[in-house]
């Protein structure tokens, strides 16, 4: 096996899985990402493609937030000198059944045995700062903990109050959950917090098949001229995403667009403002990354079934899903 | 007997395929009886896989044990930090995991992780199961072989005897051996003929493959190797037989009259070869349930770890106890210090005592601990039309009070669900309160219709809820079975029965226990089939007693 992940632009398919991806990496502001599919489907691969995909960020030496300079870092007497490192964008596994102090930090028990001094453990909320937070089986991870990564993840501050402790650090990291819904489903709250939400499904096509065969053979059994093949279209990418960063903030937002979300978002019944600001967002993240200068109705029809699918009300007797129905309230209201 | 020696031959085949591709092949799932055959393959292990080392995990392995952690002895005493390593931090190692139906979903995931990290792991689960538990999907998709061993005895094994020289050299040869594109389309084609969708699968077929053909010294895969891995990898996962029928017909068009490669001799012949194996190869029990149309088609999330337990509060404390840290347990700072006092001045005063103002020994820790309930919830959901309230309302009344009673003995939650008219109610949300309940009851009016399967989706949508907020909900429904009320509100009886049906189904896929009492006069044969659409026990109550009813729900409780 290679050291490398996998090349994102390798994937094959799942377009609607590597564009959310992308525009979470354009604008992590939209929020996380959740990925309901069957086993196999190259969720995880995609994860950490992506983090590779990434530049790197510039980390101060030693310094276990990931803080970008010795001002921001909450412990800087640990910091020896001001040295910045470059480190890839990092990627954080949370396994299930991690315990809440692994998670938000604790006191560190080791120490406070061996010399009796009360320091802080950085829990994984500290590593994932500005990075990734990958979750793998979300729908069975116990729900305080999720809760509590929501609570991080949207405000991107975590505060510990616990024994004795009384910490806040930065933690800014897009969230991804995956999961397989037949295993069980993820409260509707907590759906609601994540910013946008794809299905992936195995290919059906066998050609599809057999390119995703061939390539995953390639990469296992001679991975050099494989990276090379693909390193190049990884790095177009990695261009393009960079750009679209930059593109963001001057894409204008017509009052039609605005217009359009609403009336989408009340078309299907989506609780809260959540959907709307979402959509917008990932509106926004779309057109800076495919080089438009604004918002126009087919940004909004690309990206409103992931923005808004995990929004509706369940309704159990629907056996055609919320997919079905956001494709056909978009189809009805966006003519 | 002949039958029974194959699938010992398969198990030695698959062994010493992922002798040569330990990594790659992920490893063996291994459904048997601790008996000899098991016994057998499991002492061949060790020399397969060699120079690799065998190590034995079990379900309740904590982290510490896995990927190392501190060393507390050690540490209290020297001062410093001593850390252990873990079974998965070591060199590639052959993981052996007793007892796997029962490994709980967080293990699953973090063995999966690291068969996925490349650390070069493979492992080997050992499932002793019958049909109720199984080795988590997660870990069964990442292992390619998937043998069973039940209903082997003694007799049918030999000791399994395998060829290192062939092996060493095949482990070289792998990696330089190429297979056609062809080969892989028609891998990829025929595992989906089979409904295997995981690509995972697939891959794995390919590199068994490959592994064959470094054992036979070829210099590349034929289909002969890739029909066998086929049968090796494929086979125990199909949950869908393609129909055989029509394949051999386009094998004779095609011979007499010569007709050279058309598409159907292309397509249909070579592909043959490798279905046939793989289907040749389907476990036989799985054929007739295939056939019989009762197919396992998607597994259901039962992990083998039994109902999950999961909390809707976090639990009060109880008092801290002794133990070992790790894995999910807190320490308990303040009862540790207050055990380690009295110890301190003998502690200090020991001869070689380290220079230090506490003393802390392994000993003296101790955790916190909660105590967690799942609170169980009992939906009654509660017929209040007019044929019910004329035949035996009051009787109705009386079972649930009686119901209530026993809910209040197990500190249940109880829901209560009145449906009449066109909708259903709900009276009373998840409550502990039993003299609210009561109240509600007996005020409870009744006449017009019987819209039952409105009532049964309301109780179906409380139970969804409460079930995500961590309660286990059981669904009682007391009806007299007459349903008129179809789910649009239309007065239609048979639409209100088909809908019921549709309902009841739905609750049962999404495994929700329920009980039926029918309050009627005289037992309806409609609600007998309703509490099988149910998969619950159908209870009449003209023939139930108190006692009865009571222990009817205790037996659908437990």
């Amino acid at each position: 096996m290679s050291a490398q992940p996998y090349p994102f632009s390798a994937i094959v398919g799942q377009t609607e899985m590597k564009q959310a991806m992308v525009l979470t990496a354009i604008d992590p502001s939209i929020g996380g990402v959740l990925v309901f599919g069957d086993r196999g489907t190259g969720k995880s691969t995609a994860v950490r493609a992506l983090a590779a995909l990434l530049p790197k960020i510039n980390v101060v030496s030693g310094c276990p937030y990931n803080s970008e300079t010795v001002a921001d870092c909450p412990v800087p007497e640990t910091v020896k000198g001001n040295r910045t490192i470059q480190v890839p964008t990092p990627v954080i596994d949370l396994p299930l059944g991690v315990t809440e102090d692994r998670v938000v930090g604790a006191l560190d028990i080791e120490k406070a045995l061996t010399q009796g001094k009360k320091d802080f453990e950085p829990g994984l909320l500290a590593r994932a700062h500005r990075g990734y937070l990958y979750i793998d089986e979300v729908n069975l991870l116990e729900d305080h903990i999720v809760d509590l990564l929501l609570d991080v993840a949207v405000s991107g501050e975590n505060v510990v109050e616990r024994d004795g402790l009384s910490i806040r650090h930065a933690a800014r990291f897009v969230l991804v959950g995956s999961g397989n819904p037949e295993e069980g489903e993820l409260r509707p709250q907590l759906l609601d917090r994540f910013g946008l939400s794809v299905e992936v499904a195995s290919p059906t096509d066998i050609a599809h098949r057999v390119e995703v065969i061939k390539r995953r053979d390639a990469y296992e059994t001679n991975p050099k001229p494989f990276m090379k093949r693909w390193r190049a279209e990884d790095t177009k990418l990695r261009n393009r995403i960079l750009a679209a960063r930059d593109l963001l903030g001057g894409v204008a937002t017509p009052d039609s667009a605005l217009e359009e979300c609403a009336k989408l978002c009340v078309a299907l019944g989506s609780d809260g403002l959540r959907g709307e600001l979402t959509l917008l967002k990932a509106a926004r993240a779309l057109a800076a990354f495919q080089g438009d200068a604004e918002i126009t109705r087919s940004h909004i029809r690309d990206i409103a079934p992931s923005s808004l699918r995990h929004r509706l009300r369940r309704d159990p007797l629907d056996e055609a899903g919320s997919t079905a129905r956001v494709h056909r309230v978009i189809n009805e209201v966006l003519v | 007997m002949t039958e029974r020696a194959a699938e010992w031959e398969t198990a030695t085949a698959a062994l010493t395929l992922l002798a040569i591709d330990p990594a790659g092949l992920g490893g063996i799932w291994l459904r048997a009886k601790a008996d000899a055959p098991r016994d057998r393959l499991i002492a061949a292990v060790g020399p397969a896989m060699a120079p690799r080392p065998l190590a034995r995990l079990h379900p309740n392995v904590s982290d510490d044990q896995l990927f190392g952690g501190l060393d507390l002895t050690q540490t209290l005493d020297l001062g410093r930090t001593v850390l252990t390593s873990g079974l998965l931090g070591r060199e590639p190692s052959v993981l052996m995991l007793s007892m796997a139906e029962r490994c709980p979903a967080p293990l699953a995931a973090r063995l999966g992780q690291s068969l996925d990290g490349g650390q070069g792991h493979s492992l080997l689960a050992l499932d002793e199961s019958d049909d109720d538990e199984m080795l988590p999907p997660a870990l069964q998709d990442r292992l390619a072989f998937h043998l069973d061993l039940n209903g082997l005895s003694h007799r049918n094994t030999s000791e399994i005897i395998l060829d290192h020289d062939s092996i060493e050299i095949a482990r070289i040869a792998y990696a330089k051996l190429e297979i056609s594109a062809d080969l892989v389309a028609q891998a990829v084609e025929t595992a989906f003929l089979f409904g295997v969708v995981s690509t995972r699968a697939v891959l794995f077929a390919i590199r068994a493959a490959r592994a064959l053909a470094a054992l036979q010294r070829n210099a590349s895969v034929t289909e002969a190797h890739l029909a066998q891995a086929m049968a090796l990898v494929i086979a125990p996962r199909a949950i869908r037989v393609p129909d055989l029928s029509d394949a051999p017909a386009p094998q004779e068009s095609a011979s007499p009259e010569g007709q050279p490669e058309n598409q159907t001799t292309q397509t249909g012949i070579p592909e043959d070869i490798v279905l046939q194996a793989v289907a040749a190869a389907l476990p036989k029990n799985v054929l007739q349930d295939l056939k019989t149309g009762a197919a396992k088609a998607t597994t259901t999330g039962s992990s083998g770890a039994g109902a999950k337990k999961r909390s809707n509060r976090r639990g009060k404390p109880k008092p801290s106890i002794r133990g070992r840290l790790g894995g999910a347990a807190r320490l308990d700072l303040i009862a540790t210090l207050r055990r380690a006092a009295p110890w301190q001045k003998i502690r200090a005063g020991a001869p070689y005592a380290p220079d230090r103002t506490i003393h802390i020994r392994a000993e003296d820790l101790c955790l916190k601990r909660f105590e967690e309930k799942s609170d169980r919830l009992l939906i009654f959901a509660v017929d209040a039309s007019g044929s019910a309230a004329l035949a035996r309302m009051a009787e109705a009344k009386g079972a649930v009070e009686l119901l209530l009673a026993e809910a209040y003995a197990r500190r249940d939650q109880v829901a209560l669900i009145a449906f009449r008219g066109t909708d259903a109610e709900l009276l009373l949300p998840p409550t502990r309160s039993l003299v609210q309940t009561k109240r509600r009851l007996s005020a409870l009016p009744g006449g017009g219709g019987t819209p039952l399967a409105t009532g049964l989706e309301a109780a179906f949508l409380l139970a969804l809820s409460t079930k995500s907020k961590g309660m286990t909900p059981t669904i009682a429904l007391l009806t007299d079975g007459r349903a008129n009320i179809a789910l649009d509100g239309s007065a239609n009886r048979g639409e209100a029965q088909r809908d019921a049906s549709k309902i009841a189904r739905l609750i049962r896929e999404k495994q929700t226990p329920a009980l039926v009492i029918d309050t009627g006069t005289r037992p309806q044969a409609a609600l007998k089939d309703l509490a099988h659409d149910l998969g619950a026990p159908y209870l009449p109550l003209p023939r139930a007693n108190a006692h009865g009813v009571s222990q009817a729900i205790e037996a659908v409780l437990e």
